[in-house]
């Protein structure tokens, strides 16, 4: 019933002032302009996340640990990255090898523009394996660069299809216009929204029906930038692409570039998911999950707090 | 009650995280070992090559660079020498031995020694070979397109593949191949290069003869060829998925 109504934000309010820290259980709702409510609810329910967005969500969860563990599968194929068309072996940007210390023990080093690490146990040499990135990270576990392919490049399609069905969604519904672009008002606020976050202050009340401004700039970066720059370097790897739309290569820099963008594009979305889930943990893990489960939040209402 | 619902969340969580990491990697381990899930992924290779066939202009070139692009070392890879007796011999000779032949579903069948090749008009190409490993590397090559030897050869309308068989066998003893499609060799770049950098391919990198196919990944570029087999099918060649490499899994369509 309550994905007919999509136009707005659905608010329903609870009338019966249950204590706090229970949800409640009952289904019932009424609409927010419903006379009969006179004093201030002490929780609403708010229809967060339509179906559409809940399933592209979820479908994506495993799609993205797939494609990241594949990826750096095909990744430890050849650990280096380079700027430009080709691979100059002697100046790599970026580079991830095993090398046997004087002492005859086996060390990780990860060079990046110049700088050494000594990163033994995680990249370089873990598990006693000379490999870069470790096994608990890769797909197949076991360096196995032909089925890392195989897995990458299906789920690779899996995401791209349900990326563009979620496109076209977001903006055929206004969801990517009303949800997700930053406001005069947010953009303003953005300096006191960055001091919150900072100090792990959160939206609450009315605020929180919404997505805040760093929200939104974080969600439509992730979705309208990276996840697009993740495909075109990823079809800019494509010998044949490069053939059919020259002009990709050209804007990237080069096939090595795109490898190199295609990396840290990933690296992008692992500091995302990092984030995000550290977010959702942080405002209440079981009603975050719960609304892009059900679709439904439960927002607490500021007044009755500062009452209680 | 709030600290026990705490509690609780963690724990919830705690488990969550626990089983999906468990999933993600026993659980794809599993799956990669099962004979049903890969055969699931294969199918998209066949979606890339419907889509990039259809996208890709047929005679459209892969991008040619200029002699300032070409880096100090072209790394090569793979097999680098086959190894064999016989093989010894030729370079011993310079390949002044070396012929290729053109046989299996065609009107006439030929032979060429190398030197009869280097007479026919040659292509010189500077390119760029993606290795399926990620790196990338710029050579200038020279050769004949393989599209002159196939109007020479006549091609019957059920060819569809071209196998070209190799000199090498790996420490099995399994020999090298790799196929393309016969539609694929009337591409102006498809060339059997017997020049890199403007001197005769040496050994590591395939002498007297390889294939140069531009549109595709490294390993398709099959080295020390000594024939080429026009054919209706793979099945019942190697292992019957088109190449030595294709036979250890990798996509016999390396368009990406």
């Amino acid at each position: 019933m309550a994905l007919l109504i999509q136009s707005e934000i659905v608010v329903s309010q609870e009338t019966d002032q249950r204590p706090m820290a229970e949800p409640p259980a009952s289904e019932a709702f009424s609409t927010a302009g419903n006379p009969e409510v006179s004093s201030p609810p002490a929780m609403e329910r708010v229809y967060r996340h339509r179906l559409p967005v809940r399933i592209s969500h979820w479908l994506n969860v495993p799609f993205l640990i797939i494609l990241i563990m594949s990826g750096l599968q095909i990744f430890n194929a050849h650990p280096a990255l380079y700027w430009g068309d080709r691979s100059d072996r002697d100046q790599p940007m970026l580079s991830i090898r095993s090398v046997q210390a004087d002492s005859g023990e086996t060390k990780g080093i990860t060079t990046i523009l110049g700088h050494y690490f000594d990163t033994t146990g995680v990249l370089g040499y873990s598990n006693g394996m000379r490999r870069a990135f470790p096994d608990w990270a890769t797909i197949p576990s076991a360096k196995w660069l032909a089925m890392g392919r195989q897995w990458h490049l299906f789920f690779a399609w899996l995401f791209v299809i349900n990326g563009l069905i979620f496109t076209a969604y977001a903006f055929a519904s206004r969801h990517a216009a009303r949800d997700l672009t930053p406001t005069g008002k947010d953009w303003r606020g953005i300096g006191k929204s960055l001091k919150d976050h900072l100090s792990l202050r959160h939206p609450s009340g009315e605020e929180a029906k919404r997505y805040n401004v760093l929200q939104k700039l974080a969600y439509a970066a992730i979705l309208f930038i990276v996840a697009p720059l993740i495909v075109l370097t990823g079809l800019a790897m494509s010998p044949t692409i490069d053939i059919a739309f020259p002009w990709i290569l050209i804007i990237l820099g080069g096939r090595q570039a795109a490898r190199t963008i295609h990396f840290v594009a990933c690296f992008s979305f692992v500091s995302f998911i990092v984030i995000h889930v550290f977010q959702v943990i942080l405002t209440g893990s079981f009603n975050n999950i719960r609304s892009m489960v059900t679709g439904w939040s439960i927002i607490k209402r500021e007044e009755v707090r500062h009452e209680a | 009650m709030k600290h026990e619902r705490a509690m609780e969340r963690r724990r919830f969580l705690k488990g969550t995280l626990g089983a999906a990491s468990l999933v993600a990697l026993s659980g794809c381990d599993n799956l990669t070992q099962s004979g049903w899930f890969p055969s699931v992924l294969n199918k998209a290779e066949r979606w890339t090559e419907a889509v990039q066939r259809a996208v890709t202009p047929k005679d459209a070139l892969a991008k040619e660079y200029g002699v300032a692009d070409i880096p100090k070392i072209f790394p090569a890879n793979g097999n680098t020498d086959p190894g064999t007796e016989q093989y010894a011999e030729h370079v011993a000779r310079s390949f002044s031995g070396w012929m290729l032949e053109v046989v299996g579903l065609v009107q006439v069948p030929r032979s060429w020694s190398l030197a009869a090749l280097k007479e026919l008009p040659a292509r010189t190409q500077i390119t760029r070979h993606d290795c399926v490993e990620g790196w990338s590397a710029i050579g200038k090559w020279t050769g004949i397109p393989v599209g002159d030897l196939m109007r020479q050869v006549e091609p019957l309308p059920n060819a569809r593949y071209a196998i070209f068989h190799c000199a090498d066998v790996d420490d099995e003893g399994i020999a090298y191949y790799e196929s393309i499609a016969v539609a694929d060799c009337y591409h102006p770049q498809t060339i059997l290069a017997y020049e890199l950098n403007d001197t005769p391919l040496d050994v590591p990198h395939g002498a007297p003869l390889r294939l140069r196919f531009e549109r595709q990944l490294g390993y398709k570029q099959a080295k020390y060829v000594t024939k080429i087999e026009l054919v209706e099918s793979l099945t019942g060649i190697g292992g019957g998925k088109g190449g030595y490499w294709e036979d250890q899994g990798y996509e016999w369509y390396a368009g990406i």
